[in-house]
């Protein structure tokens, strides 16, 4: 089974980054963009078909591991 | 009193930290690797700068995993000292020892350069020779090092004296309410951007950072005698 994991930050916490091309946005001409937030993307394979059980266990990486919740948020998909 | 040094791999300020601790107050010192499951002969656990694990996914965010970590953990629960500089501040915010998390500098650039930071809490382990409200000049060298809580968390850190150092000029990556260092609610666990280890004599351009040594060397000395006296 595969996931899909997004990292985001939080919407509380500036994203220099995000400003940064944002910024870099405008300047190509794209003056209709407001806002860019950058976040991470990670693929995580299961050698599981137990969904509740992949679920919880993705649950638990985000948590331990793959985000940090004081300034980051995450949600998954589960794909198959 | 004996020192710990942890080395990580991709840890690159082991060095300073272990000559800081010999220069500055002549202790017993150990480079202790990142696999050791033993800290109990050592009194202070210093966790330097770098880039543990290439600051994979984020900064600390591998390290605080590796097995020495636990004992960390236990050392901290016990009273005992540690400090994190750096890199290793960004171990101790993920680890949850400490509060709150470092992100990119607002300005995106890798920042190196001597700043001036008020001593804000000089009541902790690593801050009792400084001074309440002291002006330190000590280097920073960071890419990551805005620190961020929330505003309830940040109105705890005041409420609890958690502050321990900030930024007394110029903002050099963002951090709110110029946050340079912080501490834990007992005091003993402190945590700073600033490399006090490279500001221990003035050939290095300061020597403000070597009262930290000193001061943990004064708290070491006051607990144990103290547990003599008893």
């Amino acid at each position: 089974m595969k996931a899909k994991v997004y990292v985001t930050i939080k919407e509380n916490v500036l994203d220099p980054q995000g400003n940064a091309v944002q910024g870099a946005l405008h300047t190509l001409g794209f003056g209709e963009v407001s806002k860019v937030r950058i976040g991470k993307f990670m693929e995580v394979e299961l050698d599981t078909s137990d969904r509740a059980q992949a679920e919880e266990q993705l649950k638990s990486m985000c948590e331990k591991l793959l985000a940090n919740t004081v300034v980051e948020d995450y949600r998954f998909e589960l794909e198959g | 009193m004996k020192f710990a040094v942890l080395v990580f791999p991709g840890s690159n300020c082991d060095l300073d930290m272990f000559h800081a601790v010999q220069d500055t107050v002549g202790q017993d010192v150990d480079y202790v690797w990142h696999t050791a499951t033993d800290l109990s002969a050592y009194d202070a656990i210093l966790v330097p700068g770098g880039f543990s694990y290439g600051d994979y996914l984020r900064c600390g965010s591998i390290a605080r995993f590796a097995p020495v970590m636990a004992e960390v953990y236990k050392a901290a629960e016990a009273g005992k000292f540690v400090l994190g500089v750096c890199n290793g501040f960004q171990i101790l915010t993920e680890a949850g020892l400490l509060p709150g998390a470092l992100i990119r500098n607002n300005s995106l650039k890798f920042r190196c350069h001597p700043v001036d930071l008020v001593v804000e809490n000089a009541r902790t382990a690593f801050t009792n020779a400084y001074a309440q409200g002291e002006s330190v000049r000590i280097p920073i060298a960071h890419g990551e090092g805005n620190y961020y809580v929330d505003a309830e968390t940040l109105e705890q850190l005041k409420k609890n004296n958690q502050i321990v150092f900030r930024y007394a000029g110029e903002n050099p990556n963002g951090s709110i309410h110029n946050i340079a260092g912080v501490c834990n609610e007992r005091g003993n666990v402190v945590g700073m951007m600033p490399h006090p280890e490279r500001a221990v004599s003035e050939l290095l351009g300061s020597k403000d950072g070597a009262r930290m040594f000193t001061s943990v060397l004064n708290a070491w000395r006051e607990r144990h005698g103290a547990a003599i006296g008893r």
